[in-house]
């Protein structure tokens, strides 16, 4: 199993162990006081979708789809560790804005560079991806 | 890889591509706001990202790597599969287009009824290639 998958399918896992604890903490009655676990659902929702499914998607892809070459036979390594480390760069820009904004704070910076990393995390994994797919 | 997995893998990251721009606007509008009609692309983007990116990618990849058949076509019946493809793709432009501009109504309900459909069509593909190793099928 390449490098690049391994960190994959860690990260994934991590992100899943995380999202489960805070889908407990939100059900938990001396959490829920808590203000920002009150609004915590989208945070939730997008760690187990993003952190967990995207990128043990990522990493399972990277290392199973057809070669692409004999040379680079996964595409461009590159693009490849891009995309994982934006996509959870992005995770985690919008794991600490969430909370952040639901207690008042300044979140722009925080919350537009989520978008962002995660938005060319997506297009990394798709330039890299794409030209592995071929009929055979 | 067979055609019908690169057909849906390749589409499956179009929906990535445009789900993760979606989502992107979305996140943005809620600090510098973009346009009062960005919020209503969420269910557009729940849509792509759920269903066009996620399931689409799950069924071009069993289409490809289910145990084939020794005897017959290698993978069966196909045109179910190719049914699904339309239908799944079909369904999430349909609903996922509806609820982001006009709302719930016969659009989106023929949207998830498509969607649904592709289901039934993919699993009666699907269904005979689920066999144990050794299986003479």
């Amino acid at each position: 199993m390449p490098t690049l998958t391994r960190w994959c399918i860690r990260s994934g896992l991590v992100c899943l162990l995380a999202a489960l604890l805070l889908g407990f903490l939100m059900q938990w009655p001396p959490a829920a006081a808590v203000p920002w676990l009150r609004s915590a659902w989208p945070t939730y929702l997008h760690i187990l979708v993003v952190g967990w499914l995207t990128n043990l998607i990522f990493g399972v892809a990277y290392w199973l789809f057809p070669r692409y070459s004999a040379d680079a036979p996964r595409g461009s390594e590159r693009l490849g560790w891009a995309a994982l480390v934006l996509l959870n760069l992005g995770l985690l820009l919008r794991v600490i804005g969430e909370p952040w904004a639901a207690l008042g704070g300044e979140t722009a910076p925080l919350l537009v560079g989520s978008a962002v990393a995660q938005l060319l995390a997506g297009l990394a994994f798709v330039a890299n991806t794409w030209p592995r797919l071929r009929e055979r | 890889m067979p055609r019908l997995s690169v057909w849906m893998i390749r589409t499956a990251l179009l929906h990535l591509a445009l789900g993760f721009t979606l989502g992107a606007l979305l996140l943005v509008q809620r600090e510098l706001p973009l346009h009062p009609a960005v919020p209503r692309l969420r269910p557009l983007h729940a849509e792509l990202l759920l269903l066009g990116w996620t399931v689409q990618l799950a069924m071009g990849v069993a289409f490809w790597i289910l145990p084939r058949f020794r005897a017959g076509p290698e993978r069966g019946r196909e045109w179910p599969a190719w049914l699904a493809y339309l239908l799944l793709n079909a369904g999430v432009l349909a609903a996922g287009g509806a609820l982001a501009s006009v709302g719930p109504g016969l659009a989106s309900l023929l949207g998830r009824g498509a969607e649904g459909l592709s289901a039934v069509a993919f699993a009666w593909h699907a269904w005979p290639r689920i066999k144990p190793f050794g299986s003479l099928g």
